[in-house]
Protein backbone atom coordinates (compact mmCIF):
# COMPACT_ATOMS: atom_id res chain seq x y z
CA UNK A 1 0.00 0.00 0.00
CA UNK A 2 1.07 3.56 -0.55
CA UNK A 3 0.13 5.70 2.52
CA UNK A 4 -0.95 8.93 1.16
CA UNK A 5 -0.79 12.57 3.56
CA UNK A 6 -3.27 15.20 2.79
CA UNK A 7 -1.93 18.96 4.99
CA UNK A 8 -3.30 22.29 5.33
CA UNK A 9 -5.90 23.76 2.59
CA UNK A 10 -5.35 20.06 0.75
CA UNK A 11 -6.60 18.44 3.36
CA UNK A 12 -10.19 20.32 3.86
CA UNK A 13 -10.50 20.72 -0.08
CA UNK A 14 -10.17 16.90 -0.60
CA UNK A 15 -12.04 16.46 3.14
CA UNK A 16 -9.43 13.66 3.65
CA UNK A 17 -6.03 13.51 6.04
CA UNK A 18 -5.36 10.16 4.78
CA UNK A 19 -5.63 7.41 2.06
CA UNK A 20 -4.18 4.16 1.30
CA UNK A 21 -4.11 3.37 -1.89
CA UNK A 22 -2.86 -0.59 -3.46
CA UNK A 23 0.80 0.42 -4.74
CA UNK A 24 0.12 -2.00 -7.76
CA UNK A 25 0.91 -0.51 -10.81
CA UNK A 26 2.32 2.97 -9.41
CA UNK A 27 5.52 4.15 -10.43
CA UNK A 28 5.46 7.59 -9.30
CA UNK A 29 4.23 10.14 -7.76
CA UNK A 30 2.07 11.61 -11.00
CA UNK A 31 1.09 8.05 -11.15
CA UNK A 32 0.01 7.80 -8.35
CA UNK A 33 -2.08 11.19 -8.89
CA UNK A 34 -3.29 9.19 -12.00
CA UNK A 35 -4.85 6.71 -10.23
CA UNK A 36 -6.03 8.86 -6.80
CA UNK A 37 -7.71 11.14 -9.55
CA UNK A 38 -9.54 7.78 -11.02
CA UNK A 39 -10.49 5.96 -7.42
CA UNK A 40 -11.49 9.12 -5.33
CA UNK A 41 -12.31 11.95 -8.84
CA UNK A 42 -11.20 14.14 -11.27
CA UNK A 43 -10.88 16.91 -8.08
CA UNK A 44 -7.97 14.67 -6.77
CA UNK A 45 -5.92 15.07 -9.88
CA UNK A 46 -7.00 19.06 -10.56
CA UNK A 47 -5.86 19.85 -6.67
CA UNK A 48 -2.79 17.46 -6.36
CA UNK A 49 -1.32 18.85 -9.77
CA UNK A 50 -1.46 22.28 -8.85
CA UNK A 51 0.92 25.22 -9.63
CA UNK A 52 2.36 25.77 -6.30
CA UNK A 53 1.85 21.70 -4.66
CA UNK A 54 4.40 20.87 -2.94
CA UNK A 55 5.56 16.90 -2.61
CA UNK A 56 7.68 15.02 0.17
CA UNK A 57 8.17 10.63 -0.41
CA UNK A 58 8.70 9.62 3.07
CA UNK A 59 9.37 12.74 4.37
CA UNK A 60 12.05 13.86 1.56
CA UNK A 61 10.70 16.97 -0.50
CA UNK A 62 10.36 15.71 -4.51
CA UNK A 63 9.27 16.27 -7.91
CA UNK A 64 6.62 14.29 -9.13
CA UNK A 65 8.73 11.94 -11.29
CA UNK A 66 10.18 10.60 -8.15
CA UNK A 67 10.08 6.60 -8.25
CA UNK A 68 7.79 5.49 -5.02
CA UNK A 69 6.72 1.61 -4.18
CA UNK A 70 4.82 -0.34 -1.60
CA UNK A 71 5.04 1.17 1.64
CA UNK A 72 5.80 4.66 0.98
CA UNK A 73 4.25 7.86 2.51
CA UNK A 74 3.71 10.59 -0.03
CA UNK A 75 2.35 14.05 1.25
CA UNK A 76 0.52 16.41 -0.78
CA UNK A 77 0.71 19.70 0.93
CA UNK A 78 0.77 23.58 -0.53
CA UNK A 79 3.60 26.52 0.65
CA UNK A 80 4.72 26.32 4.18
CA UNK A 81 3.79 29.60 6.36
CA UNK A 82 4.99 28.97 9.71
CA UNK A 83 7.28 31.08 11.69
CA UNK B 1 27.30 21.78 20.34
CA UNK B 2 24.00 22.52 21.69
CA UNK B 3 21.41 21.85 19.55
CA UNK B 4 17.54 21.97 20.46
CA UNK B 5 14.83 22.03 18.17
CA UNK B 6 11.03 21.48 19.62
CA UNK B 7 7.75 21.53 18.48
CA UNK B 8 4.96 21.84 21.14
CA UNK B 9 1.13 23.54 21.56
CA UNK B 10 2.21 24.55 25.47
CA UNK B 11 4.27 28.65 25.59
CA UNK B 12 7.37 28.44 26.20
CA UNK B 13 9.58 31.08 28.34
CA UNK B 14 12.15 32.35 26.14
CA UNK B 15 13.71 34.06 28.94
CA UNK B 16 14.53 30.39 30.20
CA UNK B 17 16.10 29.13 26.30
CA UNK B 18 18.33 32.09 26.34
CA UNK B 19 19.46 30.99 30.01
CA UNK B 20 19.89 27.39 28.93
CA UNK B 21 22.11 28.74 25.81
CA UNK B 22 24.17 31.05 28.04
CA UNK B 23 24.90 28.31 30.62
CA UNK B 24 26.03 25.93 27.74
CA UNK B 25 29.07 27.26 27.43
CA UNK B 26 31.30 29.40 28.86
CA UNK B 27 33.06 30.27 25.54
CA UNK B 28 29.52 31.72 24.45
CA UNK B 29 29.89 35.41 24.64
CA UNK B 30 27.10 36.93 22.39
CA UNK B 31 23.24 35.58 22.24
CA UNK B 32 20.83 36.82 19.50
CA UNK B 33 17.66 35.50 19.91
CA UNK B 34 14.32 36.51 17.64
CA UNK B 35 10.59 35.66 19.35
CA UNK B 36 8.13 35.52 16.94
CA UNK B 37 4.24 36.65 18.11
CA UNK B 38 1.15 36.60 16.65
CA UNK B 39 -0.54 39.79 15.52
CA UNK B 40 -4.09 41.54 16.32
CA UNK B 41 -4.04 42.71 12.97
CA UNK B 42 -2.70 41.16 9.46
CA UNK B 43 -3.55 42.57 5.94
CA UNK B 44 -5.83 44.61 7.17
CA UNK B 45 -7.93 41.40 9.09
CA UNK B 46 -8.68 41.66 12.78
CA UNK B 47 -6.66 38.39 13.77
CA UNK B 48 -8.80 36.44 16.75
CA UNK B 49 -6.87 33.25 16.36
CA UNK B 50 -4.31 31.50 14.64
CA UNK B 51 -4.33 27.71 14.19
CA UNK B 52 -0.76 26.00 13.49
CA UNK B 53 -0.31 22.61 11.22
CA UNK B 54 2.92 20.71 10.76
CA UNK B 55 3.65 17.34 9.84
CA UNK B 56 4.80 15.69 12.55
CA UNK B 57 8.16 13.97 11.85
CA UNK B 58 9.45 15.66 8.83
CA UNK B 59 8.83 19.20 10.25
CA UNK B 60 11.08 18.32 13.39
CA UNK B 61 13.78 16.76 11.04
CA UNK B 62 13.81 20.19 8.74
CA UNK B 63 14.80 22.34 11.88
CA UNK B 64 17.34 20.42 12.78
CA UNK B 65 18.47 20.23 9.40
CA UNK B 66 18.39 24.24 9.21
CA UNK B 67 19.99 24.40 12.74
CA UNK B 68 22.97 22.02 11.42
CA UNK B 69 23.36 23.99 8.12
CA UNK B 70 23.72 26.79 10.63
CA UNK B 71 26.65 25.70 12.42
CA UNK B 72 28.06 24.28 9.04
CA UNK B 73 27.78 28.27 7.84
CA UNK B 74 28.92 30.01 10.93
CA UNK B 75 31.18 29.20 14.11
CA UNK B 76 28.39 28.91 16.63
CA UNK B 77 27.99 27.15 19.74
CA UNK B 78 24.52 26.56 20.83
CA UNK B 79 20.92 26.73 19.00
CA UNK B 80 17.36 26.59 20.40
CA UNK B 81 14.59 26.62 18.42
CA UNK B 82 10.88 26.17 19.94
CA UNK B 83 7.93 26.31 17.45
CA UNK B 84 4.61 25.96 18.90
CA UNK B 85 1.02 24.46 16.87
CA UNK B 86 -2.33 24.27 17.99
CA UNK B 87 -4.40 26.93 18.50
CA UNK B 88 -2.99 30.50 19.34
CA UNK B 89 -4.39 34.01 20.10
CA UNK B 90 -3.05 37.61 20.05
CA UNK B 91 -0.19 38.55 21.79
CA UNK B 92 1.18 34.59 22.35
CA UNK B 93 4.47 33.47 21.36
CA UNK B 94 4.91 31.53 18.16
CA UNK B 95 8.16 31.06 17.24
CA UNK B 96 11.96 31.35 19.31
CA UNK B 97 15.16 31.10 17.84
CA UNK B 98 17.82 31.83 19.83
CA UNK B 99 22.06 31.20 18.80
CA UNK B 100 24.82 31.73 21.19
CA UNK B 101 28.62 32.37 20.20
CA UNK B 102 31.47 33.40 20.57
CA UNK B 103 31.47 37.03 18.46
CA UNK B 104 27.53 38.37 18.05
CA UNK B 105 27.85 38.90 14.31
CA UNK B 106 27.72 35.11 14.03
CA UNK B 107 24.80 34.97 16.31
CA UNK B 108 23.00 37.50 14.73
CA UNK B 109 23.04 35.95 10.83
CA UNK B 110 22.84 32.68 11.96
CA UNK B 111 19.26 33.75 13.89
CA UNK B 112 18.45 36.05 10.76
CA UNK B 113 19.07 32.62 8.71
CA UNK B 114 17.53 30.22 10.86
CA UNK B 115 14.27 32.21 10.46
CA UNK B 116 14.52 33.11 6.87
CA UNK B 117 14.56 29.07 5.90
CA UNK B 118 12.02 28.42 8.78
CA UNK B 119 9.71 30.91 7.61
CA UNK B 120 9.64 28.97 3.88
CA UNK B 121 11.02 25.99 4.19
CA UNK B 122 9.72 24.18 7.54
CA UNK B 123 6.16 22.52 7.09
CA UNK B 124 4.07 24.52 9.17
CA UNK B 125 0.86 26.18 7.84
CA UNK B 126 -1.33 28.95 9.49
CA UNK B 127 -5.16 29.18 9.34
CA UNK B 128 -5.84 32.91 10.39
CA UNK B 129 -9.28 33.53 12.07
CA UNK B 130 -10.92 36.80 12.18
CA UNK B 131 -14.04 38.46 12.05
CA UNK B 132 -14.01 38.63 8.33
CA UNK B 133 -13.78 34.32 8.57
CA UNK B 134 -11.42 31.54 8.49
CA UNK B 135 -8.50 31.00 5.65
CA UNK B 136 -5.10 29.52 5.25
CA UNK B 137 -2.69 31.80 4.98
CA UNK B 138 0.09 31.88 1.85
CA UNK B 139 3.42 32.42 1.55
CA UNK B 140 4.76 36.24 1.72
CA UNK B 141 6.89 37.04 -1.54
CA UNK B 142 9.23 38.92 1.15
CA UNK B 143 10.08 36.14 2.81
CA UNK B 144 10.94 33.83 -0.23
CA UNK B 145 13.01 36.54 -1.43
CA UNK B 146 15.08 36.67 2.75
CA UNK B 147 15.33 32.94 2.47
CA UNK B 148 16.93 33.51 -1.41
CA UNK B 149 19.32 36.39 -0.31
CA UNK B 150 21.72 33.45 1.65
CA UNK B 151 21.73 31.76 -1.71
CA UNK B 152 21.96 35.10 -4.59
CA UNK B 153 25.60 36.29 -5.33
CA UNK B 154 23.83 39.68 -5.72
CA UNK B 155 23.54 40.25 -2.23
CA UNK B 156 25.10 38.42 -0.01
CA UNK B 157 24.20 39.30 3.69
CA UNK B 158 27.73 37.00 4.75
CA UNK B 159 30.05 39.46 6.84
CA UNK B 160 32.86 37.69 7.94
CA UNK B 161 34.32 40.78 10.16
CA UNK B 162 34.80 40.46 13.84
CA UNK B 163 33.55 42.64 16.11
Amino acid sequence: MIRVLLFSSLREELNRSLIEIPACGISDVSCLIQKLEESQGKVWGCILRGENILIAVNQIMVHDNQPITDGDEVAFFPPVTGG
Amino acid sequence: MFLRAVIQEEPFNAQSETARIRDFSDKIGGIVSFLGVVRDLNEGNEVKSLFLEHYPGMTERQLEEIARAACDRWNVLAISIIHRIGRLHPNDDIVFVGVGSEHRAEAFMACEYIMDYLKTNAAFWKKEQSVNGSRWLVTRDNDLKAANRWTSDSVSPDNEAEY
